[in-house]
Order: C-alpha cells, then sequence, then structure tokens
C-alpha cells in the first residue's frame, strides 16, 4: 500500500508545508530583520582601516564606558538570576491569591516604554523621592551612580529569567523533591543535588538573556544614571554621542564592540547548555 | 493663551512625551496643502501657539485651508532625519550647525543665513540661570559657579546644543576674563565642569533633575526656558538670574528647498519663515520670553530682557565650524578638559 510517508518519501507528516518553504521563508525572515541591519552595521565599518577601529573602541572614555556597562549589567543579571529563580519558584509552586496578576506583572518591563522606566525609577530613587529620601541618610546613592544603573537594568531584563525558568519548573513534578526528601536528604541537598541540575540550564540561559539586554538598554538608564564621564557613561551613550555628531562610524564600531560581547556569550551558553543536557541525560539527550 | 498655561504640562510630563514622542509627527484634520515643520525639543508649546495663528493668517490672505505638522525632537536626530529622507518643508533649530549639516548636503541652499534677516534667525536668546528661592548661594555670574561649593546642573555639550551653548559662554566668559590665556582658561574650564552634578542628554531632563528631583545650586538654561520654568513652577521658589556676559543663542530657519519644491508648497514655506519676522508672531515669541528685533516689541517687552553682553560665537570662536571642530568634536578640548 502506498502511504504518504512514501509519496513525500521518508519525512513523516508535519503540520506545517514543506522543509523546502518554511526553511526559505525563516531564512528570509533571518534576513531582512536580522542580517540585512547587521550588514548594513558592518558596512559603515568597511571605510575604516583597523588600526583606526581600534583606536575607536579602545578610546579611554568608551572603555571606562565598557566598564560601567558590564559591571552594571553583571551585578543585574546575578541579582535577577536569583531573585528570578525565587519569582519562578512562588509562582508555580504555590497557590496564593493574587497569584494571576503577580504572573501578569512579570511582563510588565516589556510592556512599559523603557524610558518611562527610567523616569520612574529616578524619581523613585533620586534623594527627595520615596525611597530616595529613606535611603540618603543611610548613606546608600542609588540615583545617579552605577548602583541605579544595575537597578534600571535588573528592572528591564528581570522578564528574561522568570519566564525561562517558570516553563522548566512546571514540568518539573512535586514528587521529585519529595522523593529526594524521603530518600534521606535535606532540604538543602534536595535543592541543590536535584532540582538546582533540572533548572541550571534555563537559569543560565536567562540570566544570559538578561545580561545582554542590559548591555543594550539606554532609554531606562540615561534618565539615573547621571551620565557623567568616566563614571556612569553607559556604551549606549557613547553610541549615542557619536551619532550626535554624524559620526555614523564611530558609532557602528562601538556597537560592534556591543554586538560581538552579546553575540559570543548567547553562543557560548548555547554551546555549553547542548553538553550540560547531553551529560545531565547520560549522553542520551 | 499664555505661554505659561502652554507649558503646565511639567517637565516631567513634558520630558515623558519628549520621551515616548521624539521624532514623531503631531496627527491633525486634513487640509488642502500640509507644511512640515521639524523644530527642537521645547518648542512644542511655541509653534503650538504660533501655527494656528499662520494658518488663520494665510486662509484671510489667499483663502487657502492649509495645515501644519510638526515634528519635535533633538535638533541634531531632526537634522539627521531629513538627511535620511524625512521632507519636512521648514526648519527652525535651536543650532546653526543642524543647518548647515543640511547646507552641506544640498538640502538647504548655501546662503541660508543671508536668506533671512539678522542671520536667518528671527528670535535669539542667551544663556540664563535658575537658581533656588532667595538665592542662598549667591550666584551672579560665570566666576561664581567654579566655586567649591556650587553644584551645577546642565545638559550635556555632547548630546545637546542647550549644554554647548553653555559651555560656549563659560569659556567665552573665561577667555574675557583671563585675557585668553589658555592655561587658565582650561582651569576654569576644568573645574566649572566638574562641579556639573547630572549630565542629561537634553534640556528638558536637565530641568527635571534640578526641579523635580532637587539636584544642583543652579540650572543653566536659555533665558526663555528659565523663565518658562520660572512661571511654571512659581516665581516664589526660584529666581532668574541673568550673568552680565553670556553668549546669542541664535534660533536658525530654513527652507528646506528640494522637499518644499517635491511638496509644491515652495510659497507657503518662504511666506512661513517671513510671518515668523511679522510683529504679531514677534509678539508671541516675545511671550515666550525669546528676544526679538522688532523694535517696537523689544521696547514693549524691554523689562523682561534684563542688558547684557552677548558674545556672538563668530567673534569668540572664529565660526560655527572651528567651535565644533576645537571643542565639541571626537577627541577635542571638551573630551580633553573631562579626561581623567
Amino acid at each position: 500500500m502506498i502511504t504518504l510517508a512514501n509519496i513525500t518519501g521518508s519525512a513523516p507528516k508535519r503540520v506545517l508545508p514543506g522543509f523546502g518553504l518554511s526553511l526559505g521563508i525563516s531564512l528570509t525572515f533571518v534576513s531582512l530583520m536580522l542580517l540585512l541591519p547587521m550588514t548594513s552595521l558592518f558596512g559603515q565599518l568597511s571605510g575604516i582601516s583597523l588600526a583606526e577601529y581600534w583606536r575607536i573602541i579602545t578610546d579611554g572614555r568608551v572603555v571606562a564606558s565598557y566598564i560601567v556597562t558590564i559591571g552594571a549589567a553583571a551585578v543585574a543579571a546575578l541579582v535577577n538570576a536569583a531573585f528570578g529563580l525565587l519569582l519562578a519558584w512562588v509562582l508555580v509552586r504555590y497557590d496564593f491569591p493574587g497569584k494571576r496578576l503577580l504572573d501578569a506583572l512579570m511582563d510588565l518591563p516589556f510592556a512599559l516604554p523603557t524610558a518611562v522606566a527610567g523616569i520612574t525609577l529616578a524619581t523613585l530613587y533620586s534623594s527627595n523621592g520615596w525611597m530616595g529620601r529613606l535611603l540618603d541618610p543611610l548613606g546608600i546613592q542609588v540615583a545617579y551612580t552605577w548602583v541605579g544603573i544595575a537597578l534600571a537594568m535588573a528592572f528591564t531584563s528581570i522578564p528574561f529569567v522568570v519566564r525561562t525558568v517558570q516553563p522548566v519548573l512546571e514540568d518539573l513534578p512535586n514528587e521529585v523533591d519529595e522523593a529526594a526528601l524521603t530518600l534521606g536528604a535535606s532540604d538543602a541537598t534536595a535543592f541543590r543535588r536535584v532540582i538546582l541540575p533540572h533548572l541550571w540550564p534555563a537559569l543560565v540561559t536567562g540570566t544570559g538573556l538578561a545580561f545582554v539586554r542590559s548591555l543594550g538598554e539606554f532609554g531606562a538608564i540615561i534618565f539615573i544614571a547621571g551620565n557623567a564621564p568616566y563614571e556612569t557613561e553607559i556604551t549606549a551613550l557613547m553610541i549615542f554621542v557619536r551619532l550626535q555628531e554624524y559620526d555614523y562610524v564611530g558609532a557602528s564600531a562601538i556597537a560592534s564592540v556591543v554586538l560581538a560581547v552579546s553575540l559570543a556569550l548567547l553562543l557560548a551558553i548555547n554551546i555549553w547548555q547542548g553538553r550540560f543536557i547531553k551529560r545531565l541525560h547520560g549522553g542520551r539527550g | 493663551m499664555s505661554a505659561t498655561s502652554l507649558f503646565r504640562r511639567g517637565a516631567l510630563g513634558a520630558s515623558l512625551a519628549a520621551a515616548l514622542t521624539a521624532g514623531m509627527v503631531t496627527p491633525s484634520v486634513a487640509a488642502e496643502r500640509e507644511l512640515l515643520n521639524s523644530s527642537y525639543d521645547i518648542a512644542r508649546e511655541l509653534f503650538s501657539a504660533i501655527n494656528p495663528e499662520f494658518i488663520a493668517w494665510w486662509q484671510a490672505e489667499h483663502g487657502e485651508e492649509i495645515d501644519i505638522q510638526q515634528s519635535h525632537g533633538g535638533s541634531s536626530a531632526q537634522a539627521r532625519a531629513i538627511l535620511q529622507g524625512l521632507r519636512a518643508d521648514v526648519v527652525t533649530y535651536n543650532q546653526v550647525t543642524d543647518v548647515q549639516a543640511l547646507a552641506d548636503d544640498g538640502l538647504v541652499a548655501e546662503d541660508w543665513q543671508d536668506a533671512f534677516d539678522n542671520n536667518a534667525s528671527p528670535y535669539y536668546s542667551t544663556t540664563a540661570f535658575l537658581v533656588r528661592k532667595d538665592n542662598p548661594k549667591g550666584i551672579e555670574s560665570w566666576d561664581d559657579l567654579v566655586r567649591e561649593d556650587v553644584d551645577i546642573v546642565f545638559p550635556n555639550p555632547k548630546t545637546s546644543g542647550n549644554g554647548r551653548y553653555t559651555y560656549l559662554a563659560a569659556w567665552g566668559f573665561a577667555d574675557d576674563q583671563f585675557d585668553g590665556d589658555e592655561e587658565q582658561i582650561h582651569d576654569f574650564m576644568r573645574t566649572f565642569l566638574g562641579n556639573v552634578s547630572v549630565f542629561d542628554t537634553g534640556g528638558r531632563g536637565a530641568t527635571t533633575s534640578f526641579i523635580e528631583r532637587g539636584i544642583g545650586d543652579v540650572l543653566i538654561s536659555f533665558e526663555s526656558e528659565v523663565n518658562n520654568i520660572r512661571g511654571e513652577y512659581g516665581s516664589d521658589d526660584y529666581e532668574v538670574i541673568v550673568p552680565p556676559v553670556s553668549i546669542l543663542a541664535e534660533f536658525p530657519v530654513a527652507v528646506v528647498g528640494p522637499n518644499a519644491e517635491r511638496n509644491g508648497n515652495l510659497d507657503l514655506a518662504e511666506a512661513y519663515i517671513d510671518y515668523l519676522y511679522s510683529e504679531d508672531a514677534q509678539r508671541q515669541l516675545a511671550g515666550f520670553n525669546y528676544r526679538v528685533n522688532n523694535e517696537a516689541v523689544a521696547e514693549e517687552f524691554s523689562d523682561q530682557f534684563p542688558e547684557t553682553e552677548l558674545l556672538r560665537v563668530e567673534d569668540v570662536f572664529g565660526s560655527w565650524d572651528a567651535a565644533m571642530e576645537d571643542h565639541f568634536a571626537n577627541g577635542a578640548l571638551l573630551d580633553q578638559l573631562q579626561r581623567r
């Protein structure tokens, strides 16, 4: 008997149309949405020599901005990793009134224009704001310091951690930790040896995405950063300044550094994750 | 409608709106012809007051119903949008260099500064100070701003034309004070820049930092802007100080020839700019605390604008091009003065 599989070759039936068509559309889409802007970005760079490029991206003030940006993004990502994990845990494992609301609230940073977030945070944390007034006597300055920058980054990137950990946690039934406990593991051991390994890949991906998102954030940070040269200037501002000077090449050069770092990190996470999952499943994954 | 009530939104609201709508075109009802005016960030209130008057005037003169659309944003970003294809008919900016960027690209006539009176600047202003009630730090002039106990707020000269004027005004003062002695001028400027608490990217952001966040002892901005702020936030809480020496800030206008021609708006565009020089428009401009050249109007509002020595960028720095190249270009003096 002739089956559908025989007609279309060995491939089993899929919901979406044939491989050729779907891959074709995917590639066209990727080219238009991602590769074309990237190409034009790097096209801007073709006019300068390598020495010139190096001079632009290693300018003292720009380097200072890398340190501020990467440092603050790292702090923001780590804070988000801890609290994002906790939030996902609470949302998955417990039932409480207002859970739906809290769940919906998690996406708010994606929905809110980042500039609005930045202005709101600056209002709250400046020395005459609600929070700033409480922190000021303790000698803690948030607005117009790098702490403010990290805060704005943490705000805009928290959904990445929550939303990547949440589904994985949902797939991990209660029985797993109960089994660990009945087998004599302490709470800490059960968390560390049983639960965490399952969440680890998702947590690292979420944290990585949050970090990369923070590297490129502009709108939310610019209002709370204070933008003092060498101290609280972020790399995105350096790019903005070059554009103000009609210096497209300089802007593209600095942007290419951010892009390269982001891409390298995302790639590293992907590769590491593949290996980790393989190891977790004893090479069968 | 008075300038104050138009300004009523407040700096926070305005900077929110600015952040959200930067570069967006205000939608409006359809009319036969539409003129697009590309303007600087803080001119929203100004042109929403002037445009209806011009539309009415044109209707009365030519019996034609027209409409004017506004586009506001940082003036460099606005010029960049036109370079990249935005079909604005006229530009009304706060920086000569941004019109010049269009002229360099052939979008504005090479001799655009001669096309209209006063270097194609229908109104002008200067850089002035806003201090807190009763001027507790006793700030009267530029040399008070380099004192150790004074914190300054003004927008980043790297990203804001407004900030560049402040920088040039301080330099002009120091140049005068120290008789052109470079080392002393540089020291003065280094201290001046070091006293800045927050470098916001634009004028409204700096206003928000000073007013809403209570940062700094003095806000430096256009005289028009500090007067509007004082009117808005209460004349009891703030005082305007116009220093005895400051810089002439021109607000250059030009017709974007190729665009206006293609849009069939050439006559309209020229009439619009001419209208800005009319007595009616000049009175409105003065109401928004801009200084004007129309003698009758200037006389009428003379109480509002203290006499002060206004330095011209061309006289102190040679030309705008030279000022940009020597001071604001990447790695130039501003960068050197801020270097650690």
